[in-house]
């Protein structure tokens, strides 16, 4: 016990405890029953949206690449169901924006032969390490904790950059979210050896798994497995949100500061969520591609607070059937966690890579409180984990005042919400700060063109 | 189900409850010990000042948003009830209810909504209310009733803070070890059983009042603890020099207003720098100009002096000192 307590390391400034309200945490992944119709988005990562490649009409198998990826930036989509596909459509999905959906009338469940759907674990890696960034790519791996960066950019590390430590990502900051938890109890194994797969592309020795230490179990599990792979550690982490952020994570588990405008392979780490790097595992030594994922499904009112295996694409109206139906006094159906996830218009909207969760909020906790004026107590200020003066940013915003807010780096923000959250005043910092940070990309453009 | 109506808004989807209002009547929670002492000390004296002084500040609060700025006046928040407290608490017990209004008017009136109202005032206003008064009536302002002495007089004996008994012995030409014997004990300043204003006498009870706000996080330890610091620091040096000149360190942290003002009135949200550097210079900036004043000005006390002071050099600090920031800057873009 004093092991553990001597050994927490968190990011040193700022950050909040929320309530964690983790309901969801004691329930094992369960399969979600195949839905009758899946709607995949075309564009479920950062960067250009991928190509389809499939017609109206086509029959397609579960795995089969339906939208290539295009450009350096993007990711490979593969049905996660088979059937037909029944129409290429527009359709509002969690970012709220109208995009390209590929929707398949689900039949049967006919997978692509190549994928080992055995649930063997296949420790021995037997490809060379540029073939592993290769079927990440094929395979349409994209990060699973939430910004979807395509993984294949993470592993290619630029010329004259050297990674030193692979960090997994298995804190799970946001209150409420449970699958990466769950992912490390069930499927610990497959992580190692995808932790493996990963140290092998990037050439390092070093491994480490950082987890919050409100998942006891978590790390106890992890930190058995870990005697079994060379290379990695557990580091048990103190409970502070936004530590799954991958700058803070970097801080405390190495204790480096990625710089303003830098990426962590500037300070040699290469973060990947655990969910990503079992998805690597499947990817490369199952031949799988990225078509299924954990989601939590969760809320103070819902009935059966559940972690799913979630097909891509399956309307977000399944899962909370699955769990007992929407609660009546629904105010707020959010994509994500409560700090950072994007609240839904409707329950159509399909789950995509990075959906990791999704929380139904009642109505008495759904809205926002009244805005009063700025008392300067400065809790933003304290709280904010990027060093940032948010009532600040906030002023410049309203006054369009977008060379200062530059120069006060509001392209730093990194958006976690810690400062919103505390603001007694109910203050809509981050709606401001958004804005200027939108503004100050203009202006930088423009300035580029000049 | 379909037909559900959702509220859709951007994150974070969830707030802590500390609402601005409670936060202030936190505040308020913080000063009933050292109200409960002044009571136990100054009889209905202090229930009467510091009722009125409330009543005064309310008042004015509403009768000049709502009629002078014609706005919607929000005195449930609970900011103009702290100025209040914060001004009875800086004043004698058995001040007349006259002075108690020009105090809470020039307070309310000067010192917050002149300037924009809540978060905009440059000032504490309820320092502001009390230096008007100790300069406009510096014998009412002076003549504090004894402590302990009835507990139902408004009128009773007055006598001299110690503070004050120990600026007009030394300038008699006595000696601190001489003085030291009229003065209370180092642990009657502690329980508050000496003269002084309203609310300053206890240090216990202040003490537990910033125990209070440090649970609840209202404020952080930086400002007062500095300024405790930079106190204790500044009277030990002079103490070991001359001790028959200077008092010693616990006697200068204890007496005064000096935990009021470091607990109550240094940390007011408005008129203290946003930054915990800031925060650590302008409470230094405190505890040394009330040293200064106590050891050469002309006035026994000078907290209140040393707080305005520093709230002018706030705008600047805010404007120079940066939080620490996560990661030195690469590039620009
Ligand atoms: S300013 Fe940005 S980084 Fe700082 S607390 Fe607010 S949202 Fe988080
Ligand atoms: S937390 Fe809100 S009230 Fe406090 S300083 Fe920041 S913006 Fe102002």
């Amino acid at each position: 016990m004093f092991r553990l307590f001597d050994s927490l390391k968190t990011f040193p400034k700022g950050g909040v405890h929320p309530p964690e309200n983790k309901f969801s945490a004691g329930a094992a992944i369960e399969e979600l029953p195949l839905p009758k119709m899946v709607h995949i988005p075309i564009s479920q990562h950062i960067g250009a949206p991928s190509e389809p490649v499939v017609e109206r009409g086509e029959a397609v198998k579960v795995g089969q690449i339906i939208a290539k990826s295009a450009g350096f930036v993007s990711a490979n989509i593969h049905s996660s169901v088979s059937g037909k596909v029944a129409k290429i459509q527009n359709m509002i999905d969690s970012s709220g924006f109208v995009r390209t959906v590929i929707s398949v009338r689900v039949k049967g469940d006919d997978w692509e032969e190549s994928i080992d759907r055995s649930p063997d674990l296949v420790k021995e890696i037997s490809i060379e390490a540029k073939d592993i960034i290769q079927k990440t790519l094929d395979n349409g791996i994209v990060g699973l904790g939430g910004a979807a960066f395509p993984s294949h950019v993470k592993l290619s590390v630029p010329r004259g950059k050297k990674a030193e430590y692979l960090i997994l990502n298995g804190v799970e900051c946001e209150p409420y979210l449970t699958a990466d938890h769950r992912l490390m109890l069930e499927k610990a194994d497959e992580i190692m050896v995808g932790a493996q797969i990963l140290m092998k592309a990037l050439d390092v020795t070093k491994c480490i798994v950082g987890i919050e230490n409100n998942k006891l179990d978590a790390i106890e599990v992890m930190s058995q497995k870990a005697k079994d792979y060379e290379g990695i550690s557990v580091q048990a982490l103190k409970v502070q949100y936004p530590q799954g952020g991958e700058k803070q994570l970097i801080k405390a588990v190495i204790n480096r500061e990625v710089p303003s405008g830098g990426l962590p392979i500037d300070v040699g780490a290469v973060v990947h969520n655990v969910g990503t790097t079992y998805a690597v595992y499947q990817a490369v030594q199952k031949n799988k591609p990225l078509l299924e994922r954990v989601v939590t499904l969760t809320g103070k009112s819902v009935s059966k607070p559940s972690n799913f295996m979630v097909r891509i694409g399956t309307p977000i109206s399944e899962l909370i059937e699955a769990a007992g139906g929407l609660p009546e006094d629904t105010g707020k159906i959010i994509s994500g966690g409560p700090m950072m996830g994007k609240a839904l218009t409707s329950t159509d909207i399909p789950v995509a890579k990075a959906t990791s969760g999704v929380l139904i909020i009642p109505e008495n906790e759904s809205r926002r409180g009244v805005v009063e004026a700025c008392i300067r107590c400065s809790k933003c200020v304290g709280v904010c984990p990027m060093g940032l003066e948010p009532y600040l940013l906030m002023t410049q915003g309203e006054k369009a005042m977008f060379e200062e807010s530059e120069n006060d780096r509001v392209m730093d923000c990194i958006e976690c919400g810690s400062c919103v959250y505390e603001c007694p005043s109910n203050r809509p910092l981050l709606d401001w700060i958004r804005l200027s940070k939108v503004k100050v990309n203009t202006i930088r453009k423009e300035r580029a063109k000049n | 189900m379909s037909t559900k109506l959702l509220t859709v808004s951007s994150s974070p989807h969830i707030h802590q409850n500390q609402g601005v209002s409670s936060i202030m009547w936190g505040v308020v929670i913080a000063m009933i010990p050292a109200f409960a002492v002044s009571v136990y000390n100054f009889g209905v004296g202090a229930v009467y000042v510091t009722a009125l002084s409330v009543a005064f500040c309310i008042m004015f609060e509403y009768l000049i948003v709502k009629y002078l700025l014609k706005k919607t006046p929000t005195i449930m928040d609970g900011s103009a009830a702290i100025t209040g407290v914060l001004l009875a608490f800086n004043v004698p017990s058995n001040l007349p209810w006259w002075i108690i209004l020009i105090g809470a008017l020039v307070a309310i009136g000067i010192g917050k909504l002149s300037f924009g109202g809540l978060g905009n005032n440059p000032f504490n206003p309820a320092l502001v209310g009390r230096v008007f008064l100790l300069i406009s009536f510096p014998v009412q302002m002076t003549s504090w009733p004894k402590a302990g002495e009835s507990l139902l007089a408004i009128d009773g004996e007055t006598g001299a803070t110690p503070l004050g008994l120990l600026k007009d012995g030394l300038k008699n030409g006595d000696s601190v070890s001489q003085l030291m014997g009229e003065i209370p004990s180092h642990l009657d300043f502690f329980f508050g059983l000496q003269g002084g204003s309203t609310g300053e006498i206890s240090a216990l009870a202040l003490l537990l009042g910033l125990g209070y706000m440090l649970y609840k996080k209202i404020i952080t330890w930086h400002i007062p603890f500095t300024i405790f610091g930079t106190v204790l620091a500044i009277s030990t040096v002079f103490w070991m020099v001359n001790p028959e000149q200077f008092a010693d360190p616990i006697f200068h942290l204890l007496t005064g207003g000096l935990m009021l003002g470091a607990i109550f009135m240094a940390t007011d949200y408005v008129t203290s720098p946003m930054t915990a550097k800031g925060m650590i210079i302008y409470a230094i900036g405190i505890g040394f100009i009330t040293m200064m004043i106590r050891f050469f000005g002309s006035y026994p006390e000078g907290i209140s002096f040393a707080i305005l002071i520093m709230n002018a050099f706030v705008p600047l600090l805010n404007k120079y000192v940066k939080p620490a920031r996560f990661g030195k800057e690469v590039k620009n873009g």
